[in-house]
C-alpha cells in the first residue's frame, strides 16, 4: 500500500468516526436498534469506489474504534453483528449488478437492524423479541435508502481520482 | 438501459420489503393476546416473574443499573431508569403476549407472557 492509500484510508476511517459521533447526538426514537446508520454512507462509498476488502476492513476499524471510544463490549457485539451483516448483504447485492446504490443500500440497513436483533436474541438469551421485527425492516428500509441516495450522489460527485 | 431496470429492481426491493414488514405487523396484530404475566430477565437468566393484574412498582437493581419497573391497569412500563440512552422508559407501555420492552445498556428484558391460560387471571377479581 502506498501513501497515498493510506492516507486517503484513514481519511474515509476519521470522516466515518465523525459521522458515527454525529449519530450518537441525534435523539434516539425510542426502539432499540433503530438507527439512520450516517457512517453506512462512507462504507458505500468505500464499496463502490475502492472494492469490497477495503469496504469491509473500513467497517471493521469503524466498529472497534467507534466501541472504543462511546462504547463497550456489549455496544462492540450490537455492532459488529449489525455492520457484518450489512456487508455479507450488500458485496453480493452490488456485485449482482442488479440493484443501484439505493437498492443496496436499503438491503443493508435492513440487513444491519436483523444483525443487531440477532446480537439481541444472542445476549439477552430471549428469542421473543420477534415484535421488533417489522417495525426494524420498516426503519432498515427508509433509512438504507435515505443514505443509498446519499451515497450515489457523493459516488457521483466526490472527483475520481479520490 | 441499465439504469432503469436497477431502477425498478430497487423499487422491488424497497416495496417487497415493506410489504413483509406489513404482513408480519398485521400477523402479530391479529394473533395477539392480553398477557397474564410479566417476565424479568436480567443477562438472560430470569430473576421474576409477576402477575399482571396486580398493580405493583418494582425497582430493578442490577451492578449495571436501575430500572424502575411499574404494572398498572393490565400493562407494564419502565417509569424510570439510570441508562444512558432511555430507550426502556420512551418504549412505553406493553400489554399483550410476546410484546417486551429492552434495555440493552442494562441487559434486562421484560417480556408479557401467557396469557387467558394464566390462573393469576381469575384470582385477581
Ligand atoms: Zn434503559
Amino acid at each position: 500500500m502506498d501513501a497515498k492509500k493510506v492516507a486517503r484510508y484513514g481519511l474515509l476511517t476519521a470522516l466515518a468516526l465523525v459521522l458515527s459521533w454525529l449519530e450518537s447526538l441525534l435523539p434516539s426514537p425510542g426502539i432499540p436498534g433503530v438507527k439512520l446508520g450516517l457512517a453506512n454512507l462512507v462504507v458505500v462509498f468505500a464499496l463502490y469506489r475502492a472494492g469490497w476488502l477495503p469496504a469491509v476492513v473500513l467497517s471493521l476499524v469503524r466498529v472497534l474504534l467507534v466501541s472504543f471510544l462511546f462504547g463497550n463490549g456489549v455496544s462492540l457485539a450490537y455492532s459488529l453483528s449489525g455492520a457484518v451483516l450489512s456487508l455479507a448483504v450488500m458485496i453480493p447485492l452490488k456485485a449482482s449488478g442488479k440493484f443501484s446504490e439505493t437498492g443496496v443500500c436499503t438491503a443493508g440497513g435492513v440487513a444491519h437492524n436483523a444483525g443487531q436483533l440477532i446480537a439481541a436474541v444472542v445476549l439477552l438469551g430471549t428469542t421473543r423479541l420477534s415484535y421488533y421485527l417489522p417495525v426494524l425492516c420498516v426503519s432498515g428500509t427508509f433509512a438504507g435508502a435515505a443514505i443509498g441516495l446519499a451515497a450515489a450522489e457523493l459516488i457521483r460527485r466526490v472527483p475520481d481520482r479520490f | 438501459m441499465a439504469l432503469k431496470g436497477t431502477r425498478r429492481n430497487d423499487i422491488k426491493l424497497i416495496a417487497g420489503l415493506l410489504l413483509a414488514a406489513g404482513i408480519l405487523a398485521l400477523f402479530l396484530h391479529f394473533t395477539r393476546t392480553a398477557g397474564g404475566s410479566v417476565r424479568i430477565e436480567q443477562d438472560g437468566v430470569t430473576t421474576a416473574v409477576l402477575p399482571l393484574h396486580e398493580d405493583t412498582r418494582r425497582t430493578i437493581e442490577a451492578e449495571s443499573g436501575t430500572n424502575v419497573l411499574v404494572i398498572q391497569d393490565g400493562a407494564a412500563w419502565v417509569e424510570e431508569a439510570d441508562c444512558r440512552d432511555k430507550i426502556c422508559v420512551r418504549q412505553g407501555a406493553i400489554r399483550y403476549t410476546g410484546q417486551s420492552i429492552v434495555c440493552l445498556p442494562h441487559q434486562l428484558v421484560i417480556t408479557i407472557e401467557n396469557g387467558a391460560d394464566t390462573p393469576f387471571d381469575a384470582q385477581t377479581h
